[in-house]
């Protein structure tokens, strides 16, 4: 009976200590700026954010350099669950943790959102995909900076249009990320003339098999088959493609796919595919400089696009804070942000932007295509770029997101 | 073009040969839960992790020592079934004595492990293999196009099937297998090694699993949790077919594939649940299970 | 070791004497009890509030789970579809209807217990492992369902659910408030499992679990006696989910996923199979293991793996099993 009870007060103490020790450390540096990337690290998006994020925060901070007070990053695995990574965003919140970054998987995005406007830190998203963070609920607290549903969907919609595909066949994954995903595409093909032929939904996330949906995709005669599917969907609808012979017929648009699924998807595979990110380590010196800088830290990996916004957010968060003076950036997120907001960004990654009013990072958005085999120069060498959305139309405008800070 | 049901006759015919491909993994992996739970009474929840295995196993041979696809073939089902044994020999054979359930955690926590494991050292955006150049290319049936590489996976799963179905009912080894299944102390007392032969089967199964995973390397994506969201269907398979028969594992795997083919001509927001309907369906109206003994 | 056998070893390490001690409760039980109600009392003063918010809501779901394993020995390898549900169905009433948190609790209660009830009816139709697929299989098709239906958000989840004012009065907004609610509900549920077990009926579950065929022989119809402790399990599992949504303001996929099926299996292992505080001392265990080895990245998952095999290969009692077999008492 007595264990039983030590049983629970040694679980208390051991909490007791966890929750108690960073608050100590909080006071006794109050120069401190504390970043916690939160990501997927051992789900299905580690590949695009999870352990990259961290080295590319930490670049980031290295590069600011030092300029009179401290940085520290600290990680944590969200685990893909919101109510994890809400505990843990409270939980850093309340002990001295000034900032919460990359947060991929939009249901804990949300989640922490919410959180760090109640608790008035910042938010600096650059994982999630869902266009809600800079629309109905934006938060004065939250810049979003890497891409988002919205910019996928026109990029690849309208540019593909221009390009001579006219005529689209969906593939979609049936929940509302698929859904919104397939509509806003559709809608930029039929705004710049294309058509919709059809579309199939496959339950999600039950289908590892596509050849019956790819099928009927090839039976529509469409030119152009657009996948509203993500991460491992993508990889299989698009080899189950390759096999049936339909890159022969039609051009194959991944709405989302990032550079580690095509690396997964192999260049023999994955030749011809359209795509859309707004970076690119193989862009220019600058991004070929940063990938320099930390491809021996990240596994040899050039960085992809979740970590390489982290970097930038993280750069630019870093010199609103000098700007304003560390006492004050910590005090209020609203202010930190509304200075992030104020001052021009610039940095490898993504060159020159700014950040909107709803907190939406501004920048341009590619549309890429997948080598093939023989045009590829080295392991990484994976893209070509075929088309550019300037950084004003890439967005959605600020005047359709209904977002209440705007208005007022 | 003569409809039926408003669709297009090829098309019909198209999506039931591609039906016919699924239900080969399935029968392939429900086989081979089959075969483990007949002799040693556990579900082998790391099934689906096996069969992930098995798809590493070939991209690792492949990629680490330059072993092609038809020598993974039969290698990598070789090296996976001899990691189950180990693990059979060093954890699931304490259990026999135990309630069955306690060997469907175990599974499932070394499920657990091996997928964490995977997904540390590999991530899990999945690696690339490529299909074989001899099974490239693809046949013009005339009503459909058909990749010469699904044709080979319905093919040899029907092989391996029907193989294994013939060594444990006709052969000598497979009587004595059925015996064990029945009184392992009365085969024992004929001087039969039954641990030896129970350790054996539970290599089998997953050497069958791994044999899955190699022919689904080149079509889905080599990643760690490929296996995971498989073996539910799996399991459902096993439930409508009864567990007793391995004839029925076989037959109940091929038809459930073809029926979800159909499915997604008609009504593709369903094709995932409808196999947990005949499911349902089927305990409803015999609780054993089609081939199951009450 | 004859109670190595079954799968309740941990509840008949020590023998029964019904009647004995307060309530159906044992002389080391209640003292148990006792210091689990001042630790309630004394706990958010120290620790986290949504934290322990948080455990008590698993070690709710956790024990719900139990009074199954533990009582009928019928292992549900699909609870998290009760538990998701109930959260989903309370954080629809309390955001979009506008209820009261009670109410929308009970909501989500009642959602568990319709869908328990359509799940049950199939899946008792075969025991043990079978039991045990056919759950599983049934909470596939939940999942499949909350992915599609529009009311869950699909991906993203019901967000910002509002805690309400209790009775309509008391604003739960403030975390001690909250918590002394969750307190309630967990102690309630708590004990009422608890008086379950000790009924009549009770004891008719546990003859099902020890030797189905002789309770049918003595009349018993067991099915209808297996169902109503699936239903009454369900229901509860789905009082933790909604609870559970209230405290977070969310609700979710990850609660119906089956990954959330296994982890209440693993509390329950770990805490000990048909202990009364077992559930309770596994939930904690595993709950602040998530917490604190959040910065482990991948290696939760494996490292939840390897106490899977540590428990089942070594440690079958679980930790209260353990110690009531070594204090030579009932937990």
């Amino acid at each position: 009976m007595v264990l039983q009870r030590r049983d629970l007060l040694g679980t208390a103490v051991a909490a007791a200590a966890g929750t108690a020790w960073p608050r100590r450390r909080a006071r006794a540096q109050a120069q401190t700026i504390r970043i916690g990337v939160m990501n997927d690290m051992s789900g299905p998006y580690r590949d695009g954010s999870g352990p990259g994020s961290v080295v590319l925060t930490q670049q980031a901070v290295q590069d600011f350099g030092s300029r009179g007070f401290n940085v520290e990053v600290l990680q944590a695995d969200h685990q893909n669950k919101p109510d994890v990574g809400a505990n843990i965003a409270r939980q850093w919140l309340d002990q001295g943790v000034d900032v919460v970054a990359d947060l991929p998987t939009s249901s804990v995005a949300l989640a922490v959102n919410q959180i760090a406007r109640e608790k008035n830190k910042v938010h600096l998203n650059s994982g999630a995909a869902t266009s809600d963070l800079t629309g109905a609920i934006c938060s004065p607290n939250t810049v979003h900076w890497t891409y988002d549903t919205y910019m996928l969907a026109k990029s690849t919609g309208a540019a593909i249009v221009k390009a001579g595909g006219d005529s689209w066949f969906f593939i979609t994954a049936d929940y509302a990320f698929g859904h919104a995903l397939e509509r806003d595409t559709g809608n930029f093909v039929k705004a710049q003339g294309g058509t919709v032929l059809g579309n199939v939904r496959f339950p999600f996330p039950a289908t590892t098999d596509f050849s019956a949906f790819v099928v009927q995709a090839r039976a529509s005669r469409a030119k152009v088959l657009g996948l509203a599917t993500a991460s491992t969907d993508t990889v299989n609808a698009i080899k189950g493609a390759r096999e049936f012979g339909l890159q022969r017929s039609m051009k194959i648009a991944a709405l989302l796919i990032g550079l580690p699924d095509v690396k997964a998807l192999g260049l023999e595979s994955g030749q011809g595919l359209l795509l859309t990110e707004p970076f690119y380590w193989d862009m220019n010196d600058r991004t070929r400089a940063l990938t320099q800088r930390v491809k021996a830290k990240n596994q040899d990996r050039p960085p992809a696009m979740e970590p390489a916004g982290c970097y930038g957010m993280v750069l630019h968060y870093l010199k609103a804070v000098a700007d304003m003076g560390v006492a004050a950036a910590k005090a209020s997120g609203a202010d930190a942000v509304a200075r992030m907001k104020a001052m021009p960004t610039d940095d490898d990654a993504f060159g020159p932007g700014l950040i909107r009013a709803d907190g939406r990072k501004i920048h341009p958005s590619y549309l890429f295509q997948v080598k093939t085999p023989a045009e590829s120069r080295n392991p990484w060498d994976l893209y070509k770029l075929v088309a550019t959305t300037p950084a004003e139309e890439a967005f959605r405008p600020l005047s359709e997101g209904n977002c209440p800070l705007v208005r007022s | 073009m003569d409809d039926i049901f408003g669709i297009p006759a090829p098309l019909l015919f198209g999506q039931l040969l591609l039906g016919l491909i699924n239900g080969a993994f399935y029968a392939m992996l429900s086989l081979g839960l089959a075969v483990i739970f007949g002799l040693l009474n556990i579900v082998n929840m790391a099934h689906g992790a096996q069969f992930m295995m098995g798809a590493f196993a070939a991209w690792m041979l492949l990629a680490w020592f330059g072993i092609g696809y038809w020598w993974a073939l039969l290698l990598a089902p070789i090296i996976i079934a001899i990691t189950g044994i180990i693990l059979e020999r060093l954890l699931i054979s304490r259990l026999y004595k135990l309630d069955h359930l306690y060997g469907l955690l175990l599974t499932f926590g070394l499920a657990l492990i091996i997928e964490g494991v995977f997904r540390n050292e590999f991530g899990s955006s999945g690696l690339p293999y490529r299909i074989p150049d001899a099974l490239s290319g693809a046949w013009d049936l005339g009503f459909m196009f058909m990749p010469v590489y699904r044709g080979w996976v319905v093919i040899a799963a029907l092989v391996l099937c029907l193989a294994t179905w013939l060594i444990i009912e006709k052969t000598r080894l497979g009587a004595y297998l059925r015996a064990a299944t029945e009184n392992a102390a009365l085969v024992q007392a004929f001087g039969v090694n039954v641990p030896r032969m129970v350790t054996l089967t539970y290599g089998f199964g997953v050497a069958l699993a791994a044999v899955g995973g190699v022919l689904a390397a080149p079509i889905y994506s080599v990643n760690p949790q490929m296996g995971s969201n498989l073996i539910i269907v799996v399991f459902a398979t096993v439930v409508i077919g009864g567990m007793g028969s391995i004839l029925g594992a076989i037959l109940t795997g091929f038809t459930l594939g073809v029926v979800e083919g159909l499915t997604k001509v008609f009504w593709p927001e369903a094709s995932a649940t409808v196999i947990f309907v005949i499911m349902a369906i089927v305990l409803l109206a015999r609780p054993a299970g089609l081939f199951g003994r009450a | 070791m004859a109670s190595d056998t079954t799968i309740t070893a941990g509840a008949l390490a020590a023998s029964e004497k019904p009647g004995e001690g307060v309530w159906g409760f044992s002389r080391a039980q209640i003292i148990a009890l006792g210091a689990l109600v001042v630790f309630l009392a004394v706990a958010p003063f120290v620790l986290y509030p949504v934290f322990l918010m948080k455990l008590l809501c698993f070690a709710l779901f956790a024990c719900a789970f139990n009074l199954l394993i533990g009582y009928v020995g019928l292992l549900s390898f699909g609870h998290a579809a009760y538990f998701g549900m109930g959260g989903y169905l309370a954080g629809h009433a309390a955001k979009v209807w506008g209820l009261t948190p009670e109410l929308s609790i009970i909501v989500g209660g009642a959602t568990a217990a319709a869908l328990g009830a359509v799940a049950g009816w199939i899946a008792i139709r075969r025991q043990g492992i079978y039991f045990a697929m056919i759950t599983l299989a049934l909470a596939q098709m939940v999942y499949f369902f909350c992915v599609q239906a529009p009311f869950t958000g699909g991906e993203d989840g019901i967000q910002a659910i509002p805690r309400g004012n209790l009775l309509g009065v008391l604003p739960l907004d403030r975390d001690m408030n909250m918590y002394w609610v969750v307190v309630a509900v967990f102690l309630g549920g708590f004990l009422l499992i608890h008086r379950i077990i000790h009924s009549p009926y009770g004891q008719v579950l546990k003859s099902i679990r020890e030797n189905e065929p002789r309770a049918t022989s003595l009349g018993y119809r067991t099915d209808d006696y297996k169902l109503m402790a699936f239903i009454l399990s369900a229901t509860l599992a789905g009082v933790a989910g909604a609870t559970k949504s209230l405290v977070f303001g969310i609700a979710t996929l990850t609660d119906v996923h089956w990954a959330m099926s296994g982890e209440v299996v693993l509390m329950t292992l770990v805490g000990g199979l048909g202990t009364v505080f077992g559930p309770l001392v596994g939930a904690a265990v595993i709950v602040t293991m998530q917490n604190y080895l959040a910065e482990m990245g991948a290696w939760v998952t494996v490292i939840q793996g390897v106490i899977f095999v540590a428990c089942v290969i070594a440690f079958r009692r679980g930790i209260v099993g353990e110690i009531a077999r070594l204090l030579k008492v009932k937990l």
